[in-house]
């Protein structure tokens, strides 16, 4: 019996990865055809991006448990970290492709410390507690980005911190102007690096729900002094969580960084951290297939209705309400349940 | 008999309010110890300082004749001691056999005949081995956290206040686990509001109030003593 349930929920993981690649060879195959919207185009990476912002923050708010409000915090550190790597590495690494993985894997790797290191005063804290030191988090991140000033020349990296002026040898360029960001990306994300963060992220977190550590993240959202009465480490594994969803949330960053023409630290603000949270409730806590879901369908609906132009909020306020219901009512929960793996009330 | 447990001097604060003074007791290995007192008085305190949740500022705590007062509480589950905690703290989401299988957490290996052992001493969870702990009743759910318990092969089992809120042919059940576990030669500290079932079980009683223990004996002398006849069994 133990192992038919192993087996249904393997499936839906399955599932999940089937969605994931026939969704990407439509789109690729489309994108290439006259018919295909440039806006829709250009929303591509973005996408991607937030999909797997969606999916890592469902990590610690729907598997962990945890209501995090500076989830946009963790992708502006790998968004920053990513793209002056890449900038840093213009001549040394010329393969565009090569640029954007060391990128993505260098915003993850920011990403991943700074999680680290505020885990430890936030993860002593419960509920609302948490919620209003993520909040800040947050909010310290975006400022101490528009004070940071980095420059570039042939002796390395430079940096200063509240003061614009930096010297650099000859050839030498500014990358990072504190508030003006970094303007002039070279824009070297792809739809296809978007779609294999994407599975990696995936894949990182189905084996990471399905392991030992995983059932001790779900005992301890389930009920924190049972969890501890039977020997889970607590500290330990719920910085497992979060470390794990702010690197992701970093790779993310440096993704949707690269596929831009220029970023500003005020884009990954309060309001980003809740937008995705938003895209999580809406998909369901703890259904990373819902993530998808929402976090695609919330990011596109508000560009393709740019046509409508004055009643764009309103629609898009309209659907929000519309979904909101949609996954409360328990008939439609029942439908959806029946057509898609994995609806909203399972794990993962 | 040997000395399982020491506890040997504890003080334990919250904040300002000093919840335990100068605690000390002993177990021995075989033995049923509880530990009575009212509500409030510091019992779950202590339970708690032993399993590493709470911080005693002095003192010494020694299980198996090794300190383990500075251990971190997933430790000290692996060293051999289980608790059950006050207030039936299952896993509400997990099925009932999901909720024995993290009982075994520390261990790897023989979970299958640890689940035979626990299903054998409460047949009631067997019959609901696929049912969502939440939907179980408070009795069950009480044999459930005992059953959790054992899945880690425990030398020490601390159960609070296992009769809390039941019906009284539950705490009859609750007792005669906890009797049969004895007579299977299981250690065990019993936190008790309930001071004459406890007195009933044990081999020796402590009783503590207001955060001191004022009274040690063995069971049967706690039983017929005046001062606890008059504060805890109505008479
Ligand atoms: N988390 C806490 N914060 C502050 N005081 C507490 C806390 N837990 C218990 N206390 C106080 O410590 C004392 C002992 O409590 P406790 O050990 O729970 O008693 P018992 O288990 O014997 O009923 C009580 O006065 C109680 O109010
Ligand atoms: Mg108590």
């Amino acid at each position: 019996m133990n192992r038919l349930k192993l087996d249904r929920s393997l499936r839906r993981d399955y599932l999940t990865y089937a969605f994931v690649i026939v969704a990407y060879v439509i789109l690729q195959v489309f994108s290439g055809t006259k018919g295909f919207s440039p806006t829709l185009r250009g929303q591509l990476v973005p996408i991607c991006a937030y999909v797997v912002m969606a999916m890592s923050l469902n990590l610690t708010v729907g598997i962990l448990g945890e209501l995090s409000l500076g989830h946009a915090g963790f992708m502006s550190v790998g968004a920053f970290s990513g793209a002056i790597a890449a900038a840093a590495l213009q001549n040394a690494v010329p393969s565009p492709g090569l640029r954007l993985a060391i990128a993505l894997v260098i915003g993850a790797i920011f990403a991943g410390i700074v999680g680290t290191v505020i885990s430890v005063p936030v993860l002593r804290l419960n509920g609302d507690y948490l919620a209003i030191v993520t909040l800040a988090f947050g909010q310290i991140i975006k400022s101490l980005i528009e004070n940071l000033y980095v420059g570039v020349d042939a002796a390395g990296l430079h940096f200063s911190f509240l003061k614009p002026h930096i010297t650099l040898a000859q050839g030498g360029r500014m990358i990072l102007n504190g508030p003006m960001g970094i303007p002039n990306i070279g824009k070297i994300s792809t739809f296809l690096a978007g779609f294999i963060l994407i599975m990696l992220t995936l894949f990182i977190i189905f084996n990471l729900v399905r392991s030992r550590a995983g059932r001790a993240i779900m005992a301890l959202r389930d009920n924190r002094i049972a969890a501890e009465s039977v020997g889970i480490n607590v500290t330990k594994y719920k910085m497992m969580a979060f470390v794990t969803s702010a690197a992701l949330a970093g790779a993310a960053g440096a993704l949707f960084a690269l596929g831009q023409n220029t970023i500003v630290a005020a884009k990954f603000d309060f309001n980003t951290s809740i937008l995705i949270l938003v895209f999580v409730v809406l998909g369901g806590l703890g259904n990373m297939f819902g993530s998808i879901i929402a976090a695609a369908a919330l990011t596109i609906l508000p560009e393709a209705l740019r046509g409508f132009a004055d009643y764009r909020m309103l629609i898009y306020a309209v659907v929000l309400i519309l979904v909101m219901l949609g996954t409360n009512s328990p008939q439609l929960k029942g439908l959806l349940k029946k057509l898609v793996p994995g609806k909203k009330g399972e794990e993962v | 008999m040997e000395e399982i447990l020491s506890v040997q001097g504890v003080n334990v604060y919250y904040g300002a309010i000093h919840a335990i003074k100068d605690v000390s007791l002993t177990v021995n290995e075989g033995e049923i110890v509880t530990l009575i007192g009212a509500n409030g008085a510091g019992k779950s305190t202590t339970l708690q300082t032993i399993s590493g949740l709470l911080r005693s500022k002095t003192g010494d705590i020694r299980f198996c004749g090794q300190s383990i007062v500075h251990l971190p509480s997933h430790k000290i589950v692996e060293r051999g001691i289980a608790q059950v905690p006050e207030g039936r703290r299952i896993f509400l989401q997990m099925t009932v056999q999901e909720n024995l299988e993290m009982g075994a957490f520390t261990r790897s290996g023989g979970v299958e005949k640890d689940l035979e052992r626990v299903y054998a001493l409460f047949p009631r969870l067997l019959e609901r081995k696929k049912q969502i702990a939440g939907t179980l009743s408070g009795g069950e759910q009480q044999m459930l956290a005992m059953g959790r318990a054992l899945m880690s092969h425990p030398k020490l089992m601390m159960l609070d206040e296992p009769s809390m809120g039941l019906a009284p042919i539950l705490v009859e059940q609750v007792f005669s686990i906890i009797r049969q576990l004895h007579d299977e030669g299981t250690t065990i500290l019993l936190v008790e509001q309930n001071a004459q079932m406890a007195l009933s079980v044990a081999d020796r009683a402590y009783v503590m109030e207001t955060g001191k223990i004022t009274l040690q004996g063995t069971g049967a002398e706690l039983a017929q003593s005046d001062q606890v006849k008059k504060a805890y069994l109505g008479g």
